[in-house]
């Protein structure tokens, strides 16, 4: 068929720079340098079950999944009254979320450094006003704080495109119906929005889990994260092997995420915007 | 007496300085089916909105059974609403839908699954109960957005434009359902619609309604028999209106002749609008007649033809007859004095 053939660009490409790279993902986890060669085996993955590593691992689950929930609890209300027929600047907030996105990523995260310093903008502010220091830089207050930051808006976005389409009859409907306005909200416009919230929880939980350069920034390196260790055996320590072997454990967390978001998601049968 | 369940006082409702209602009064009676009936932008959607508390009145007040309910919000009336686009729960089964009223008085579910099972009989929906509603056809949406509201038991149910989105053979059967429904279960409904025809079958009363303001209240048959104005005239049916004077009481100048008529109360020399109804127009030898013109089309349409007759004066005369004569006849026109309907003139604004 005609269509087949015109896929071929786009099959070697996904070949070229997503099976391949991800096979020798497998293959180095898989292997481990002997001074007899190269020999197929579990070492690495057994490494990874060691106390030090799954307290990273941990401690990255905890955080990604504060920062979700921090995300969401911030997020939906913003959503909510962006989405609201009262609010006529949705422009205005939706610009003045987006464009930080404009500016690079590190930048962004470099500011942070500046604000939260012992002698940032922050604590001038807080002695100023004779309050006390704070010292929240190298914390984790301070990654959740960034990564809420840099994710907020993936969390905003598909919220508001979901909350933004319900049919305001619908709405009507309800409190026609006898549901005060927190029942509507309860029963009706969260129920609906669901796919919007899975959405956001998704684009934030993922690379919340998988970053590397708010902690290292902000946490300053004592906080390793899952993201900080996997850079680490790639460049500082150059083991290969054991490096590949956190990154599939990864990728396994981000599939079973995935899995539950589309359970709820199929409760719903509603297709994700996002 | 019959009480009155609803009633406006002198309501008003403006948008951004956009007037959609002006002064408006009305009362409904219980188990009355009351019908507001207007070309679209006359606010007969805002009248329906503002009882169901989805706004509030500029100025006016709302009274339901006795007691003013003007700033009372929707979710406390006891009135139900069926939207026009049905506003069905698309995260909900059928069941669901309609078990939603009665989940928020937090009835047991054992009453909730009697009164559910029993609407669903109603509206002819039983088996129907785990489907989701977005895999309905338009007529079974309709059907869950009546039962949705009727289980509420209501005592005022305000439909706006419920049946618009059906096609003619649903509307039809539609109609006579909720015809039936209504006498069946003694609630009173408030209707609205831009279809006359639905309006004349369903009510036991209209309200005629333009730019805001009530033109006429009356049963279907006054309304149509006794049209307050030409507007009403025109709107409610076809009709020929056109320019007259009323040369003194029941004597009728137009279409360059003289006519009896029974309509008094007249100034002298007054000019009027003469309302005719297209099916009271005869046709008759053109030497007997008063009127005469050629057959300018035919239109077969079922039951009658519909002709148009171009009189001598650029009248253009709509006649509805079972007999019917070929395009280029000269013909006469007769009319009996009672079909002749002579309105004041309204100064177009």
């Amino acid at each position: 068929m005609k269509k087949s053939s015109s896929m071929i660009p786009y099959l070697i490409w996904m070949a070229l720079f997503i099976i391949i790279p991800m096979l020798l993902v497998v293959y180095y986890a898989f292997t481990v340098k002997t001074p007899e060669g190269i020999t197929w085996s579990l070492d690495n993955f057994a490494r990874f079950f060691e106390p030090i590593y799954l307290k990273v691992l941990w401690r990255s689950l905890a955080l990604a999944l504060g920062s979700t929930l921090i995300c969401l609890l911030l997020g939906y209300p913003v959503a909510m009254i962006m989405a609201g027929n009262a609010f006529t600047r949705k422009n205005v907030v939706m610009l003045l979320f987006v464009i930080p996105m404009w500016m690079n990523f590190l930048l962004r995260t470099y500011a942070w450094l500046a604000i939260l310093e012992r002698n940032g903008f922050l604590n001038v502010l807080l002695t100023s006003l004779g309050l006390p220091r704070l010292n929240i830089l190298y914390t984790n207050t301070a990654v959740v704080l960034g990564m809420v930051y840099n994710f907020l808006p993936f969390m905003v976005l598909p919220i508001y495109s979901v909350l933004s389409k319900i049919d305001k009859g619908v709405i009507e409907a309800a409190g026609d119906l006898g549901a005060n306005p927190v029942q509507v909200f309860t029963r009706v416009i969260f129920p609906l929005s669901l796919p919007g919230v899975i959405s956001g929880i998704t684009m934030v939980f993922m690379p919340a889990l998988t970053t590397f350069v708010i902690s290292r920034l902000l946490g300053g390196g004592q906080f390793t994260l899952i993201g900080n260790l996997i850079e680490q055996q790639f460049l500082v320590v150059a083991d290969w092997g054991f490096g590949s072997a956190i990154s599939m454990v990864m990728i396994i967390f981000i599939l079973l995420s995935m899995a539950i978001m589309s359970f709820f998601e199929g409760e719903d049968k509603e297709k994700t915007l996002w | 007496m019959p009480e009155n369940i609803v009633q406006l006082k002198g309501v008003s409702k403006t948008f951004d300085e956009t007037m959609a209602l002006a002064d408006m009064n009305l009362c409904i009676k219980k188990n009355e089916f009351v019908t507001l009936l207007g070309p679209s932008g006359c606010g007969k959607t805002t009248t329906l909105r503002l009882i169901g508390g989805f706004e509030q009145p500029t100025s006016g007040t709302i009274w339901f059974n006795g007691k003013d309910i003007s700033n009372v919000p929707s979710y406390k009336r006891q009135v139900n609403t069926i939207f026009q686009r049905y506003a069905l729960f698309s995260h909900l089964d059928v069941y669901e839908n309609i078990a939603f009223g009665l989940r928020i008085k937090k009835l047991e579910e054992q009453t909730i699954r009697q009164k559910v099972s029993k609407m669903l009989e109603l509206v002819n929906l039983k088996g129907f109960e785990k489907r989701e509603v977005d895999s309905l056809s338009g007529g079974q949406q309709q059907r869950v957005a009546i039962a949705r509201a009727l289980v509420n038991e209501p005592e005022v149910l305000l439909l706006d434009e419920p049946l618009a989105a059906l096609d003619l053979k649903l509307r039809r059967e539609m109609q006579h359902e909720l015809k039936n429904m209504q006498k069946q279960l003694g609630i009173t409904f408030v209707f609205v619609t831009h279809d006359q025809e639905e309006a004349l079958s369903m009510s036991d009363t209209v309200v005629v309604m333009k730019d805001g303001e009530i033109q006429q209240i009356g049963t279907p048959e006054m309304i149509y028999n006794e049209p307050a104005n030409a507007f009403v005239a025109g709107f409610i049916g076809e009709s020929n209106i056109i320019d007259g004077i009323m040369r003194q009481d029941r004597l009728a100048e137009f279409g360059g002749a003289q006519f009896e008529c029974v309509d008094v109360g007249f100034e002298r020399d007054e000019l009027v609008d003469v309302v005719i109804r297209p099916e009271d127009l005869a046709l008759i030898p053109v030497e007997q007649a008063k009127l005469a013109g050629v057959v300018r089309s035919v239109t077969f349409l079922g039951v009658h033809y519909e002709m148009i007759v171009d009189a001598a004066d650029g009248t253009a005369w709509l006649v509805h007859s079972t007999h019917m004569e070929p395009v280029g006849t000269k013909v006469g026109l007769d009319l009996a004095p009672m079909d002749i309907h002579i309105m004041k003139k309204v100064s177009e604004s």
